[in-house]
Protein backbone atom coordinates (compact mmCIF):
# COMPACT_ATOMS: atom_id res chain seq x y z
CA UNK A 1 0.00 0.00 0.00
CA UNK A 2 2.53 2.42 1.24
CA UNK A 3 5.54 2.40 -1.53
CA UNK A 4 9.31 4.45 -0.51
CA UNK A 5 11.38 3.75 -3.52
CA UNK A 6 14.70 5.57 -3.22
CA UNK A 7 13.46 8.40 -0.97
CA UNK A 8 15.98 10.80 -0.12
CA UNK A 9 15.85 14.56 1.29
CA UNK A 10 18.60 16.75 1.11
CA UNK A 11 19.03 19.74 3.16
CA UNK A 12 21.19 22.46 2.27
CA UNK A 13 23.63 23.72 5.08
CA UNK A 14 26.20 26.15 5.56
CA UNK A 15 26.02 30.03 5.79
CA UNK A 16 24.63 30.11 2.03
CA UNK A 17 23.46 26.83 1.66
CA UNK A 18 26.48 26.00 -0.20
CA UNK A 19 27.26 22.47 1.92
CA UNK A 20 24.78 19.87 1.39
CA UNK A 21 23.15 17.42 4.39
CA UNK A 22 21.28 13.80 3.41
CA UNK A 23 19.00 13.40 6.33
CA UNK A 24 17.44 10.83 4.00
CA UNK A 25 19.47 8.95 1.57
CA UNK A 26 17.74 6.23 -0.70
CA UNK A 27 15.73 4.49 1.76
CA UNK A 28 12.97 1.72 0.20
CA UNK A 29 10.52 0.35 2.09
CA UNK A 30 6.55 -0.44 1.88
CA UNK A 31 3.68 -1.20 4.14
CA UNK A 32 1.08 -3.14 3.63
CA UNK A 33 -2.82 -2.78 4.52
CA UNK A 34 -3.32 -4.82 8.00
CA UNK A 35 0.43 -4.45 9.02
CA UNK A 36 2.23 -2.42 11.66
CA UNK A 37 5.98 -1.78 10.31
CA UNK A 38 8.32 -0.25 12.93
CA UNK A 39 10.99 2.05 11.81
CA UNK A 40 13.67 2.27 14.11
CA UNK A 41 16.87 4.78 14.62
CA UNK A 42 18.23 7.13 17.12
CA UNK A 43 17.81 10.53 17.21
CA UNK A 44 19.21 12.05 14.16
CA UNK A 45 18.48 8.84 11.64
CA UNK A 46 15.68 10.51 9.54
CA UNK A 47 12.59 8.55 10.67
CA UNK A 48 11.07 11.83 11.62
CA UNK A 49 11.49 13.30 8.40
CA UNK A 50 10.35 9.82 6.67
CA UNK A 51 7.00 10.56 8.00
CA UNK A 52 7.27 13.66 7.44
CA UNK A 53 7.40 12.90 4.05
CA UNK A 54 4.61 10.82 3.83
CA UNK A 55 2.20 12.89 5.43
CA UNK A 56 3.39 15.56 2.91
CA UNK A 57 4.73 18.31 5.70
CA UNK A 58 8.19 18.15 4.25
CA UNK A 59 9.31 18.02 0.72
CA UNK A 60 10.86 14.92 -1.27
CA UNK A 61 14.21 15.60 -2.26
CA UNK A 62 14.17 12.50 -4.92
CA UNK A 63 12.82 9.16 -5.43
CA UNK A 64 8.71 8.02 -4.99
CA UNK A 65 6.64 7.82 -2.19
CA UNK A 66 3.31 6.19 -3.07
CA UNK A 67 0.14 5.22 -1.47
CA UNK A 68 -1.71 2.59 -3.23
CA UNK A 69 0.32 3.38 -6.56
CA UNK A 70 -0.71 7.58 -6.12
CA UNK A 71 2.28 9.97 -5.09
CA UNK A 72 1.91 12.07 -1.95
CA UNK A 73 -0.02 14.89 -2.93
CA UNK A 74 -1.36 17.01 0.13
CA UNK A 75 -4.44 18.13 0.47
CA UNK A 76 -7.97 16.86 1.26
CA UNK A 77 -8.18 13.69 -0.41
CA UNK A 78 -5.06 12.44 0.48
CA UNK A 79 -5.13 13.24 3.42
CA UNK A 80 -8.90 11.12 3.81
CA UNK A 81 -6.65 8.03 3.71
CA UNK A 82 -3.36 9.43 5.44
CA UNK A 83 -3.36 10.80 8.37
CA UNK A 84 -0.38 11.01 11.30
CA UNK A 85 -0.43 11.43 15.21
CA UNK A 86 2.77 13.37 16.28
CA UNK A 87 5.01 12.91 19.75
CA UNK A 88 3.71 15.64 21.64
CA UNK A 89 0.05 15.33 22.36
CA UNK A 90 0.47 19.01 24.07
CA UNK A 91 1.83 20.84 21.44
CA UNK A 92 -0.57 19.57 18.81
CA UNK A 93 -3.54 21.22 20.41
CA UNK A 94 -3.78 24.97 19.92
CA UNK A 95 -3.67 26.08 23.77
CA UNK A 96 -6.64 28.96 22.90
CA UNK A 97 -9.01 26.41 21.69
CA UNK A 98 -11.02 23.48 23.54
CA UNK A 99 -9.36 20.39 22.48
CA UNK A 100 -12.89 18.48 20.74
CA UNK A 101 -11.85 21.43 18.19
CA UNK A 102 -9.79 19.11 16.25
CA UNK A 103 -12.91 16.75 15.35
CA UNK A 104 -14.96 20.21 14.76
CA UNK A 105 -12.20 20.84 11.91
CA UNK A 106 -12.24 17.13 10.65
CA UNK A 107 -15.86 17.88 10.20
CA UNK A 108 -15.83 21.11 8.58
CA UNK A 109 -13.52 19.89 6.19
CA UNK A 110 -14.71 16.36 5.51
CA UNK A 111 -18.45 16.42 6.41
CA UNK A 112 -19.85 19.48 6.06
CA UNK A 113 -23.12 18.58 5.24
CA UNK A 114 -23.55 16.01 8.42
CA UNK A 115 -25.96 16.99 10.57
CA UNK A 116 -24.37 17.95 14.42
CA UNK A 117 -26.54 15.31 16.43
CA UNK A 118 -25.56 12.98 14.11
CA UNK A 119 -21.67 14.17 13.51
CA UNK A 120 -21.84 14.02 17.64
CA UNK A 121 -22.52 10.84 18.03
CA UNK A 122 -20.13 9.46 15.86
CA UNK A 123 -17.33 11.46 17.53
CA UNK A 124 -18.64 9.85 21.51
CA UNK A 125 -18.58 6.25 19.81
CA UNK A 126 -14.81 6.59 18.34
CA UNK A 127 -14.01 8.31 21.65
CA UNK A 128 -15.05 5.43 23.10
CA UNK A 129 -13.65 3.49 20.67
CA UNK A 130 -9.70 4.68 21.70
CA UNK A 131 -10.89 3.70 25.60
CA UNK A 132 -12.05 7.13 26.18
CA UNK A 133 -15.11 8.93 28.16
CA UNK A 134 -16.58 11.19 25.88
CA UNK A 135 -17.97 13.70 29.10
CA UNK A 136 -14.42 13.47 30.65
CA UNK A 137 -12.51 14.78 27.18
CA UNK A 138 -15.40 16.47 25.65
CA UNK A 139 -15.32 20.27 25.98
CA UNK A 140 -12.16 20.89 27.53
CA UNK A 141 -8.61 22.79 26.81
CA UNK A 142 -5.85 20.55 26.32
CA UNK A 143 -4.02 21.85 29.46
CA UNK A 144 -6.93 19.91 31.12
CA UNK A 145 -6.54 16.94 29.88
CA UNK A 146 -3.72 14.66 30.51
CA UNK A 147 -0.74 13.78 27.52
CA UNK A 148 -2.40 10.27 27.39
CA UNK A 149 -6.06 11.53 27.13
CA UNK A 150 -4.68 14.08 24.23
CA UNK A 151 -3.24 11.81 22.27
CA UNK A 152 -5.98 9.15 22.68
CA UNK A 153 -8.32 12.10 20.92
CA UNK A 154 -5.52 12.70 18.35
CA UNK A 155 -6.09 8.89 17.17
CA UNK A 156 -9.66 9.38 17.29
CA UNK A 157 -9.68 12.30 15.36
CA UNK A 158 -7.82 10.34 12.08
CA UNK A 159 -10.02 7.29 12.78
CA UNK A 160 -13.40 9.75 12.11
CA UNK A 161 -11.89 9.47 8.60
CA UNK A 162 -11.29 6.78 6.00
CA UNK A 163 -8.16 5.79 6.81
CA UNK A 164 -5.58 3.35 4.86
CA UNK A 165 -2.52 4.41 6.49
CA UNK A 166 -1.59 5.92 9.89
CA UNK A 167 1.97 7.00 10.81
CA UNK A 168 2.63 7.29 14.48
CA UNK A 169 5.66 9.13 15.21
CA UNK A 170 6.71 8.19 18.13
CA UNK A 171 3.42 8.57 19.67
CA UNK A 172 4.37 6.58 22.86
CA UNK A 173 7.94 8.49 24.20
CA UNK A 174 5.94 11.15 26.54
CA UNK A 175 3.63 8.99 28.02
CA UNK A 176 4.00 6.59 31.12
CA UNK A 177 3.95 3.25 31.12
CA UNK A 178 0.59 2.12 31.30
CA UNK A 179 -0.72 4.57 29.16
CA UNK A 180 2.26 3.57 26.80
CA UNK A 181 0.31 -0.04 26.32
CA UNK A 182 -2.62 1.17 26.08
CA UNK A 183 -2.04 2.94 23.04
CA UNK A 184 -0.31 -0.02 21.87
CA UNK A 185 -2.75 -1.98 22.35
CA UNK A 186 -5.18 0.76 20.19
CA UNK A 187 -2.37 0.17 17.35
CA UNK A 188 -3.10 -3.36 17.42
CA UNK A 189 -6.53 -3.19 17.03
CA UNK A 190 -6.25 -0.66 13.84
CA UNK A 191 -4.33 -3.21 12.75
CA UNK A 192 -6.68 -6.01 12.99
CA UNK A 193 -9.16 -3.47 11.30
CA UNK A 194 -6.90 -3.56 7.89
CA UNK A 195 -4.75 -0.23 8.67
CA UNK A 196 -1.63 0.47 7.95
CA UNK A 197 0.48 1.52 10.60
CA UNK A 198 3.90 2.96 9.94
CA UNK A 199 5.47 3.14 13.75
CA UNK A 200 8.36 5.32 14.07
CA UNK A 201 9.86 5.18 17.39
CA UNK A 202 13.55 4.62 19.07
CA UNK A 203 12.27 2.02 21.45
CA UNK A 204 13.07 -1.70 20.05
CA UNK A 205 11.16 -3.24 23.00
CA UNK A 206 7.65 -1.31 21.81
CA UNK A 207 8.97 -2.12 17.91
CA UNK A 208 9.22 -5.71 19.15
CA UNK A 209 5.77 -5.74 20.96
CA UNK A 210 3.88 -4.41 17.69
CA UNK A 211 5.38 -4.51 14.45
CA UNK A 212 5.21 -7.24 12.03
CA UNK A 213 8.28 -5.61 10.51
CA UNK A 214 11.13 -3.27 11.32
CA UNK A 215 13.51 -1.25 9.40
CA UNK A 216 16.59 0.14 10.77
CA UNK A 217 17.74 3.49 10.01
CA UNK A 218 21.20 4.49 10.57
CA UNK A 219 22.35 8.36 9.48
CA UNK A 220 19.44 8.07 7.18
CA UNK A 221 19.65 4.86 5.41
CA UNK A 222 18.45 1.66 5.98
CA UNK A 223 20.89 -0.89 8.01
CA UNK A 224 18.57 -4.02 8.24
CA UNK A 225 15.14 -4.76 7.87
CA UNK A 226 12.91 -8.02 8.13
CA UNK A 227 10.00 -9.74 10.06
CA UNK A 228 10.66 -8.20 13.81
CA UNK A 229 11.73 -12.10 14.58
CA UNK A 230 13.89 -12.25 12.48
CA UNK A 231 15.70 -8.61 13.09
CA UNK A 232 15.37 -8.98 16.64
CA UNK A 233 16.61 -12.76 17.45
CA UNK A 234 19.13 -12.63 14.42
CA UNK A 235 20.55 -8.92 13.84
CA UNK A 236 22.96 -9.27 10.55
CA UNK A 237 24.22 -5.83 10.68
CA UNK A 238 26.70 -4.77 13.24
CA UNK A 239 24.47 -1.43 13.90
CA UNK A 240 21.66 -3.29 14.76
CA UNK A 241 23.37 -5.82 17.43
CA UNK A 242 24.47 -2.52 18.88
CA UNK A 243 21.49 -1.27 19.35
CA UNK A 244 20.16 -4.19 20.69
CA UNK A 245 22.80 -4.63 23.00
CA UNK A 246 22.05 -1.00 24.13
CA UNK A 247 19.36 -2.37 25.34
CA UNK A 248 19.13 -2.59 29.52
CA UNK A 249 18.26 -5.68 30.71
CA UNK A 250 17.93 -7.04 33.61
CA UNK A 251 20.18 -9.68 35.65
CA UNK A 252 22.56 -9.48 32.39
CA UNK A 253 25.79 -7.67 32.23
CA UNK A 254 27.17 -4.87 29.79
CA UNK A 255 27.97 -6.55 26.75
CA UNK A 256 29.07 -5.38 23.23
CA UNK A 257 28.28 -6.39 20.09
CA UNK A 258 31.27 -7.82 18.36
CA UNK A 259 31.40 -6.18 14.95
CA UNK A 260 31.44 -8.15 12.21
CA UNK A 261 34.05 -7.69 9.38
CA UNK A 262 32.27 -9.37 6.48
CA UNK A 263 30.95 -6.99 4.10
CA UNK A 264 27.34 -8.70 2.73
CA UNK A 265 26.92 -5.71 0.09
CA UNK A 266 30.19 -6.70 -1.36
CA UNK A 267 29.97 -10.07 -1.56
CA UNK A 268 26.67 -10.20 -3.74
CA UNK A 269 26.85 -6.70 -5.57
CA UNK A 270 25.01 -7.89 -7.82
CA UNK A 271 21.55 -7.85 -5.44
CA UNK A 272 21.29 -4.25 -5.50
CA UNK A 273 21.74 -2.06 -2.34
CA UNK A 274 20.89 -4.20 -0.10
CA UNK A 275 21.76 -7.89 0.58
CA UNK A 276 18.97 -10.37 0.98
CA UNK A 277 20.32 -13.05 3.88
CA UNK A 278 16.51 -14.48 3.93
CA UNK A 279 13.93 -14.26 1.94
CA UNK A 280 12.44 -10.88 3.16
CA UNK A 281 15.57 -10.22 5.43
CA UNK A 282 17.96 -7.91 4.07
CA UNK A 283 20.73 -6.03 5.21
CA UNK A 284 22.87 -3.17 3.86
CA UNK A 285 26.83 -2.99 4.15
CA UNK A 286 28.80 -4.19 7.09
CA UNK A 287 31.79 -1.53 6.87
CA UNK A 288 29.30 1.39 7.48
CA UNK A 289 30.49 4.50 6.66
CA UNK A 290 33.87 3.05 5.53
CA UNK A 291 32.09 1.10 2.77
CA UNK A 292 33.94 1.55 -0.78
CA UNK A 293 30.85 1.89 -2.23
CA UNK B 1 -13.68 27.93 42.57
CA UNK B 2 -11.93 28.70 39.33
CA UNK B 3 -14.65 30.97 37.09
CA UNK B 4 -14.10 28.02 34.37
CA UNK B 5 -16.29 25.46 36.21
CA UNK B 6 -19.10 27.95 36.60
CA UNK B 7 -19.44 27.60 32.38
CA UNK B 8 -21.20 24.47 31.30
CA UNK B 9 -19.29 22.27 29.26
CA UNK B 10 -22.34 21.80 26.26
CA UNK B 11 -22.19 22.36 22.78
CA UNK B 12 -18.45 23.76 22.72
CA UNK B 13 -18.22 22.57 19.05
CA UNK B 14 -20.48 24.83 17.64
CA UNK B 15 -19.02 28.26 16.68
CA UNK B 16 -21.81 29.88 18.40
CA UNK B 17 -20.87 28.41 22.14
CA UNK B 18 -17.30 29.82 21.58
CA UNK B 19 -18.84 33.07 20.57
CA UNK B 20 -21.15 33.07 24.07
CA UNK B 21 -18.42 31.67 25.96
CA UNK B 22 -15.88 34.57 24.93
CA UNK B 23 -19.07 36.89 25.61
CA UNK B 24 -19.17 35.81 29.07
CA UNK B 25 -15.87 36.15 30.10
CA UNK B 26 -15.36 39.19 28.46
CA UNK B 27 -18.86 40.82 30.76
CA UNK B 28 -17.27 39.52 34.09
CA UNK B 29 -13.19 41.41 33.23
CA UNK B 30 -13.10 44.33 35.00
CA UNK B 31 -9.86 45.27 33.00
CA UNK B 32 -11.59 44.71 29.69
CA UNK B 33 -14.61 46.86 30.72
CA UNK B 34 -13.01 49.29 32.33
CA UNK B 35 -10.29 49.86 29.26
CA UNK B 36 -13.10 49.83 26.28
CA UNK B 37 -15.31 52.06 28.91
CA UNK B 38 -12.72 54.74 29.43
CA UNK B 39 -11.74 54.84 25.35
CA UNK B 40 -15.88 54.54 24.42
CA UNK B 41 -16.29 57.11 26.30
CA UNK B 42 -13.91 59.79 25.30
CA UNK B 43 -14.84 58.12 21.62
CA UNK B 44 -18.24 59.34 22.14
CA UNK B 45 -17.48 62.25 23.25
CA UNK B 46 -15.43 63.05 20.26
CA UNK B 47 -18.03 61.59 18.08
CA UNK B 48 -21.15 63.91 19.45
CA UNK B 49 -19.71 66.46 21.85
CA UNK B 50 -19.34 69.17 18.64
CA UNK B 51 -23.25 68.84 18.13
CA UNK B 52 -23.56 70.33 21.54
CA UNK B 53 -21.12 72.73 20.90
CA UNK B 54 -21.19 76.13 19.29
CA UNK B 55 -17.55 76.89 17.41
CA UNK B 56 -14.61 74.64 16.52
CA UNK B 57 -12.33 75.94 19.35
CA UNK B 58 -10.32 77.80 16.99
CA UNK B 59 -12.18 80.84 17.18
CA UNK B 60 -10.52 83.60 18.98
CA UNK B 61 -12.60 84.65 22.42
CA UNK B 62 -12.74 87.99 24.80
CA UNK B 63 -11.49 86.23 27.85
CA UNK B 64 -7.80 84.64 27.45
CA UNK B 65 -6.01 82.98 29.89
CA UNK B 66 -9.29 82.12 32.24
CA UNK B 67 -8.82 79.02 34.07
CA UNK B 68 -11.26 76.11 34.69
CA UNK B 69 -14.93 77.70 35.18
CA UNK B 70 -18.77 77.23 34.75
CA UNK B 71 -18.37 79.09 31.17
CA UNK B 72 -15.77 77.75 30.02
CA UNK B 73 -14.95 73.86 31.79
CA UNK B 74 -11.19 73.48 30.68
CA UNK B 75 -10.57 77.15 30.79
CA UNK B 76 -9.27 79.60 27.97
CA UNK B 77 -6.28 80.05 25.86
CA UNK B 78 -3.66 82.83 25.52
CA UNK B 79 -6.19 83.68 22.77
CA UNK B 80 -9.47 83.12 24.54
CA UNK B 81 -9.91 79.85 22.80
CA UNK B 82 -12.43 77.53 24.32
CA UNK B 83 -9.76 74.81 25.58
CA UNK B 84 -12.79 72.00 26.02
CA UNK B 85 -14.51 72.57 23.04
CA UNK B 86 -10.83 72.01 21.31
CA UNK B 87 -10.44 68.86 23.37
CA UNK B 88 -13.07 67.62 21.83
CA UNK B 89 -12.47 68.25 18.43
CA UNK B 90 -8.82 67.03 18.85
CA UNK B 91 -9.93 63.93 20.73
CA UNK B 92 -11.81 63.18 17.18
CA UNK B 93 -8.62 63.98 15.03
CA UNK B 94 -6.81 61.78 17.39
CA UNK B 95 -8.58 58.85 17.07
CA UNK B 96 -9.27 59.58 13.26
CA UNK B 97 -5.73 59.82 13.03
CA UNK B 98 -4.97 56.81 15.71
CA UNK B 99 -7.82 54.29 14.48
CA UNK B 100 -6.36 55.25 10.52
CA UNK B 101 -2.96 54.89 10.70
CA UNK B 102 -2.54 52.48 13.20
CA UNK B 103 -5.23 50.80 11.64
CA UNK B 104 -3.20 50.97 7.83
CA UNK B 105 0.12 49.82 9.52
CA UNK B 106 -1.04 47.06 11.50
CA UNK B 107 -3.00 45.11 8.48
CA UNK B 108 0.48 45.76 5.99
CA UNK B 109 2.54 44.73 9.14
CA UNK B 110 0.47 41.35 9.50
CA UNK B 111 0.34 40.90 6.00
CA UNK B 112 3.74 40.85 5.78
CA UNK B 113 4.24 39.32 8.38
CA UNK B 114 2.36 36.20 8.39
CA UNK B 115 3.24 35.60 5.02
CA UNK B 116 7.10 36.05 5.47
CA UNK B 117 6.84 34.32 8.54
CA UNK B 118 5.00 31.29 7.27
CA UNK B 119 6.55 30.95 4.42
CA UNK B 120 10.25 31.30 4.72
CA UNK B 121 12.64 30.90 1.99
CA UNK B 122 12.96 33.47 -0.42
CA UNK B 123 9.84 34.91 -0.29
CA UNK B 124 10.93 35.68 3.53
CA UNK B 125 14.00 37.13 2.18
CA UNK B 126 12.10 39.05 -0.54
CA UNK B 127 10.14 40.36 2.19
CA UNK B 128 12.34 41.01 4.74
CA UNK B 129 14.44 42.57 2.92
CA UNK B 130 11.36 45.32 1.49
CA UNK B 131 10.48 45.30 5.23
CA UNK B 132 13.98 46.46 6.13
CA UNK B 133 14.14 49.33 2.86
CA UNK B 134 11.29 50.97 4.02
CA UNK B 135 12.24 50.73 7.92
CA UNK B 136 15.54 52.52 6.84
CA UNK B 137 13.57 55.41 5.08
CA UNK B 138 14.08 59.25 6.47
CA UNK B 139 10.17 59.33 7.31
CA UNK B 140 10.70 63.03 7.57
CA UNK B 141 12.56 64.04 4.83
CA UNK B 142 10.24 61.85 2.50
CA UNK B 143 6.93 63.80 4.19
CA UNK B 144 8.77 67.00 3.14
CA UNK B 145 9.48 66.11 -0.05
CA UNK B 146 5.57 65.11 -0.54
CA UNK B 147 3.90 67.92 1.21
CA UNK B 148 6.44 70.63 -0.83
CA UNK B 149 4.92 68.43 -4.06
CA UNK B 150 1.62 67.49 -3.78
CA UNK B 151 0.82 69.77 -1.29
CA UNK B 152 -1.99 67.29 0.76
CA UNK B 153 -2.87 68.31 3.72
CA UNK B 154 -5.36 66.86 5.02
CA UNK B 155 -5.93 64.55 8.57
CA UNK B 156 -7.37 61.53 5.72
CA UNK B 157 -3.49 62.02 3.79
CA UNK B 158 -1.45 62.39 7.33
CA UNK B 159 -2.79 59.02 8.85
CA UNK B 160 -2.15 57.32 5.27
CA UNK B 161 1.83 58.37 5.64
CA UNK B 162 1.93 57.61 8.98
CA UNK B 163 0.20 54.15 8.16
CA UNK B 164 2.41 53.37 5.19
CA UNK B 165 6.03 54.13 7.37
CA UNK B 166 5.03 53.00 10.57
CA UNK B 167 4.47 48.90 10.12
CA UNK B 168 8.09 47.80 9.33
CA UNK B 169 9.52 47.09 13.12
CA UNK B 170 5.38 45.21 13.56
CA UNK B 171 6.24 43.12 10.76
CA UNK B 172 9.71 42.04 11.93
CA UNK B 173 7.76 40.62 15.34
CA UNK B 174 5.11 39.61 13.50
CA UNK B 175 7.44 37.52 11.18
CA UNK B 176 9.43 36.03 14.23
CA UNK B 177 6.34 34.77 16.35
CA UNK B 178 5.25 33.62 13.13
CA UNK B 179 8.51 31.62 12.45
CA UNK B 180 7.97 30.19 16.02
CA UNK B 181 4.61 28.88 15.37
CA UNK B 182 4.75 27.48 12.33
CA UNK B 183 6.94 24.61 13.37
CA UNK B 184 4.37 23.76 16.67
CA UNK B 185 2.18 20.50 15.64
CA UNK B 186 -1.04 22.05 15.42
CA UNK B 187 0.43 23.84 12.53
CA UNK B 188 1.08 20.34 10.73
CA UNK B 189 -2.32 19.17 12.08
CA UNK B 190 -4.57 21.52 10.72
CA UNK B 191 -2.69 20.53 7.21
CA UNK B 192 -3.29 17.38 8.23
CA UNK B 193 -7.58 18.50 8.45
CA UNK B 194 -6.74 19.72 4.67
CA UNK B 195 -6.29 23.40 5.75
CA UNK B 196 -4.48 25.55 3.30
CA UNK B 197 -2.04 28.64 4.06
CA UNK B 198 -4.44 31.33 4.66
CA UNK B 199 -6.77 28.85 6.80
CA UNK B 200 -3.73 27.75 8.75
CA UNK B 201 -2.59 31.33 9.54
CA UNK B 202 -6.24 32.69 10.03
CA UNK B 203 -7.25 29.95 12.02
CA UNK B 204 -4.36 28.53 14.10
CA UNK B 205 -1.80 31.38 14.01
CA UNK B 206 -3.50 34.46 14.35
CA UNK B 207 -5.68 33.16 16.94
CA UNK B 208 -2.87 31.86 18.90
CA UNK B 209 -1.08 35.74 18.97
CA UNK B 210 -4.55 37.85 18.65
CA UNK B 211 -3.34 38.97 21.98
CA UNK B 212 -0.08 40.01 20.35
CA UNK B 213 -2.01 41.35 17.75
CA UNK B 214 -4.13 43.24 19.25
CA UNK B 215 -0.90 45.00 21.47
CA UNK B 216 0.48 45.81 17.89
CA UNK B 217 -2.87 47.57 17.21
CA UNK B 218 -2.42 49.34 20.04
CA UNK B 219 0.86 50.40 19.98
CA UNK B 220 0.94 51.24 16.05
CA UNK B 221 -2.66 53.69 17.27
CA UNK B 222 -0.49 55.12 20.11
CA UNK B 223 2.77 55.60 17.74
CA UNK B 224 0.79 57.51 15.10
CA UNK B 225 -1.53 59.64 17.42
CA UNK B 226 2.41 60.81 18.36
CA UNK B 227 4.00 61.09 15.22
CA UNK B 228 1.12 63.14 13.97
CA UNK B 229 1.60 65.40 17.04
CA UNK B 230 5.06 65.91 16.40
CA UNK B 231 4.45 66.21 12.87
CA UNK B 232 1.74 69.03 13.82
CA UNK B 233 5.04 70.48 15.28
CA UNK B 234 7.17 71.41 12.70
CA UNK B 235 3.95 72.63 10.44
CA UNK B 236 3.52 69.29 8.42
CA UNK B 237 0.08 68.53 9.80
CA UNK B 238 -3.10 69.40 8.71
CA UNK B 239 -4.02 72.94 7.64
CA UNK B 240 -7.36 73.01 8.98
CA UNK B 241 -8.48 71.90 12.52
CA UNK B 242 -7.57 70.78 15.74
CA UNK B 243 -5.74 67.75 17.29
CA UNK B 244 -4.66 67.10 20.81
CA UNK B 245 -1.19 66.99 19.59
CA UNK B 246 -1.46 70.40 18.22
CA UNK B 247 -3.27 71.74 21.31
CA UNK B 248 0.09 70.08 23.20
CA UNK B 249 2.69 72.08 20.97
CA UNK B 250 0.46 75.10 21.10
CA UNK B 251 0.56 74.92 24.48
CA UNK B 252 4.33 74.28 24.59
CA UNK B 253 4.82 76.92 22.13
CA UNK B 254 3.18 79.84 24.08
CA UNK B 255 4.55 78.80 26.83
CA UNK B 256 1.71 77.34 29.00
CA UNK B 257 3.93 75.61 31.43
CA UNK B 258 5.95 79.06 32.72
CA UNK B 259 2.80 80.77 32.77
CA UNK B 260 1.01 78.14 35.25
CA UNK B 261 -2.03 77.68 32.53
CA UNK B 262 -1.98 74.16 33.45
CA UNK B 263 -5.52 73.94 31.81
CA UNK B 264 -4.12 74.87 28.23
CA UNK B 265 -1.85 71.27 28.05
CA UNK B 266 -3.33 68.81 31.29
CA UNK B 267 -6.16 67.81 28.94
CA UNK B 268 -4.75 66.75 26.01
CA UNK B 269 -1.54 64.90 27.35
CA UNK B 270 -4.33 63.31 29.80
CA UNK B 271 -6.52 62.28 26.24
CA UNK B 272 -3.48 61.03 24.64
CA UNK B 273 -2.29 58.88 27.85
CA UNK B 274 -6.03 57.97 28.53
CA UNK B 275 -6.34 56.60 25.04
CA UNK B 276 -3.55 54.28 24.88
CA UNK B 277 -3.28 53.21 28.67
CA UNK B 278 -7.07 52.26 28.09
CA UNK B 279 -6.52 50.47 25.26
CA UNK B 280 -3.61 48.17 27.13
CA UNK B 281 -5.15 47.85 29.95
CA UNK B 282 -8.27 46.29 27.60
CA UNK B 283 -5.22 44.42 25.94
CA UNK B 284 -4.70 42.66 29.20
CA UNK B 285 -8.07 41.97 29.79
CA UNK B 286 -8.69 40.53 26.36
CA UNK B 287 -5.89 38.23 26.90
CA UNK B 288 -7.51 37.05 29.88
CA UNK B 289 -10.53 36.53 27.77
CA UNK B 290 -9.30 34.48 24.60
CA UNK B 291 -6.02 32.69 26.33
CA UNK B 292 -7.92 29.74 28.38
CA UNK B 293 -4.80 29.16 30.98
CA UNK B 294 -5.41 32.58 32.39
CA UNK B 295 -8.60 32.47 32.94
CA UNK B 296 -7.91 29.82 35.90
CA UNK B 297 -5.97 32.32 38.00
Amino acid sequence: MLKLDNVTKVYKVGAFGGKVFAAVDGVSFDVQAGEVVSLIGESGSGKSTIGKMILGLASITGGSITVDGVPVKPGKDYYRHVQGVFQDPFSCYNPVFKADRVFQMIKDAYYPKLGDKEWDERVRSTIRDVRLDPDQVLGRYPHQLSGGQLQRLLIARALLLDLKLLVADEITSMLDASTRIDVLNLLAELKERGLGVLYVTHDLSLGNYLAERTVVLRRGTVVEMGATGKVFGDPLHPYTRQLLAAVPRLHAPWEDAAPTQTCHYHENAASGAMFEAEPGHLVACAQLDACPK
Amino acid sequence: MTALQEVPAQDAAAPAGVRREALYFALRNGKLLTGFGIVLTLFLLGLLGPLFLSGTGSEYGTQPMQPPSAEHWFGTTTFGQDVFTQFVYGLRTTFVVGAMGGGIAAVIAMLVGFVAGYRGGLVDEALNMFTNIVLVIPTLAVLLIINAYLGVRSVGAQALFIGLTSWPWAARAIRAQTFSLRTRDFVDLARLSGANTWKVITREIAPNMSSYLFMTFILLFGGSVLIASSLDFIGLGPTEGISLGLMLQNANQWSAMQLGMWWWFIPPGAGITAIVGSLYVANVGLDEVFNPKLRET
